[in-house]
C-alpha cells in the first residue's frame, strides 16, 4: 500500500517537473510561477482530504502566504507594482479569516 | 513625557512612512490624506504600541535589535534546512511531543517576540502560555528531553539574553 | 549580475515553498503539518520578496515587498499559534507517534483546581 503510494507520487512530481522545465517552452518566470501553482493545488488536496477543521484551516492559512510569492513573481513579469498590493492585502484578509476560525473552532464566541 | 503621547507619536510617524512606501507621491493631495488617514489611526488605536517604560537607553536597544535580527535569521536558516531534510527523507524520523519551558521575561512585548522567534526557528512551536507562572507550551517534532530545566536551557536560551536587553 | 543574483534567491525561495507544501501534505497530524508549513512557506515567500527587493531597488516594487516581509514574520507565527491552540483546546488529538504531552496534563490539573475553586 505504502509503496503504491510513494510510485503514484514520484511519479505525478516527476511527470510535472520535467513536463514544466523541459517540454514546456515558456521563459524562466513563467516556469517558476508553475511551481506555485503546482504547490497550490497540493494545499488543495490537504483541503480536501484533511481529516480535522483545522487541517483545513492550516492549509488556507498557508495558501494566503504563497499568493504573496505569487504576486511578487506576477508583478516582476509584468512590471506592474499594484500585484503587490493584491498579494498585501489577500495575506491581511487570510490572516483576519485564520484567527476567527480558530477563535470559532475554539467554541468562544466572537466578542470574548 | 507621558507614556500614550509617546506612543501616539511613535504611531503617527510609522503610519505616515507606510503610505509614503505604498503610494508613489504625484501632488500635495495625496499627502494630505496621508497625513489625515495617519491621524484617525493614532486616535482609534495610538496608545496600544508602548504601554510599560523601559530602562535601557534606546541606542543600546536597537544595536541589541540588529543583533538579535541577525542571530534570528541564522536560526531560521537553519530551521529550514532541517525541516526539509525531514520532509524529504521517506521514513519521516520524528519524534514529536510537547513539552514545557520557563521564561524569565516580564514584560509582554517580550514573551511575543519570544515566542514568535520559537515558531519560526528549528522544531518547536508555541502552543499556550501559564501567566502567573511564566512557562511556555512547546509543541517539539523531535523530543530530545522531558525534562524542565533542559528543555529551557535547550529551546530558550538562545534568545532570551539578548531580549532581555532589548525588551526589558 | 544583479538580475542573476535575484533569480538566485527566487529560485531558493521557491523550491523552500515547495518543500513546505510537501510537508503540509506528507507529515502526520495537524500540529506537525502547522511546524513544517508555517516555517518553510514563511522563509520561501520572503526570498521571493527578497528577490523582489534585489531585482528591482528601493523604487515602489521594493517598498512594498519591504513591508510585505515585515507583515509575513509578525503574522504568520500569530497564525499557527491562534490555530494550535484552537486545535488542542477543540481536542484534536496528537499522532499516535507522539512522546509527551505535558500540556494536556496541565490542562486536567488546571480544570480540578478551578472547579474545587467554584465549590468554595
Amino acid at each position: 500500500m505504502k509503496i503504491l503510494k510513494w510510485t503514484i507520487g514520484l511519479i505525478i512530481f516527476a511527470a510535472f517537473f520535467y513536463f514544466n522545465f523541459f517540454i514546456y517552452e515558456g521563459e524562466l518566470m513563467l516556469q517558476l510561477i508553475n511551481v506555485i501553482l503546482f504547490s497550490s493545488l497540493l494545499v488543495l488536496i490537504r483541503v480536501i482530504i484533511g481529516p480535522t477543521a483545522a487541517d483545513r484551516i492550516v492549509s488556507v492559512d498557508i495558501l494566503g502566504i504563497l499568493i504573496i510569492g505569487l504576486t511578487a513573481l506576477l508583478s516582476l513579469y509584468y512590471d506592474e507594482s499594484f500585484f503587490l498590493d493584491v498579494g498585501l492585502i489577500w495575506a491581511l484578509l487570510s490572516l483576519i479569516a485564520t484567527l476567527a476560525f480558530s477563535k470559532v473552532l475554539e467554541g468562544r464566541q466572537l466578542d470574548d | 513625557m507621558e507614556t500614550k503621547t509617546k506612543s501616539r507619536i511613535i504611531v503617527f510617524v510609522f503610519a505616515l512612512l507606510v503610505w509614503f512606501a505604498l503610494t508613489d507621491i504625484k501632488n500635495y493631495q495625496e499627502v494630505l490624506i496621508g497625513i489625515a488617514i495617519s491621524l484617525l489611526i493614532t486616535f482609534l488605536a495610538g496608545h496600544f504600541l508602548i504601554t510599560t517604560e523601559k530602562s535601557q537607553h534606546p541606542v543600546k536597544r536597537v544595536i541589541h535589535f540588529l543583533f538579535y535580527i541577525l542571530k534570528f535569521f541564522w536560526e531560521m536558516i537553519k530551521a529550514n534546512l532541517e525541516v526539509a531534510y525531514l520532509v524529504i527523507h521517506p521514513m519521516l524520523p520524528i519524534k514529536p511531543g510537547i513539552v514545557k519551558i520557563k521564561t524569565k521575561l516580564t514584560k509582554d512585548s517580550a514573551i511575543t517576540v519570544l515566542s514568535n522567534s520559537i515558531t519560526l526557528t528549528p522544531g518547536t512551536l508555541t502552543i499556550d502560555i501559564n501567566e502567573q507562572k511564566k512557562e511556555l507550551y512547546i509543541h517539539w517534532i523531535n523530543v530530545k528531553t522531558q525534562d524542565i530545566d533542559e528543555a529551557t536551557e535547550e529551546i530558550g536560551n538562545r534568545f532570551e539574553k539578548t531580549l532581555t536587553e532589548v525588551f526589558e | 549580475m544583479i538580475d542573476t543574483i535575484g533569480i538566485i534567491l527566487i529560485c531558493i525561495g521557491i523550491a523552500f515553498d515547495f518543500l513546505g507544501v510537501l510537508g503540509l501534505v506528507r507529515l502526520p497530524d495537524v500540529y506537525n503539518r502547522l511546524q513544517a508549513a508555517t516555517k518553510c512557506v514563511t522563509f520561501g515567500s520572503m526570498g521571493i520578496l527578497l528577490g523582489v527587493i534585489v531585482m528591482q531597488g528601493f523604487t515602489s516594487f521594493g517598498f512594498k515587498a519591504l513591508i510585505g516581509i515585515v507583515f509575513i514574520i509578525l503574522a504568520a507565527p500569530t497564525a499557527a499559534h491562534a490555530v494550535a491552540r484552537a486545535a488542542h483546546r477543540s481536542k484534536i488529538p496528537l499522532a499516535k507517534i507522539s512522546v509527551v504531552d505535558k500540556y494536556e496534563e496541565d490542562k486536567e490539573l488546571k480544570e480540578e483546581t478551578l472547579k474545587e475553586e467554584v465549590k468554595v
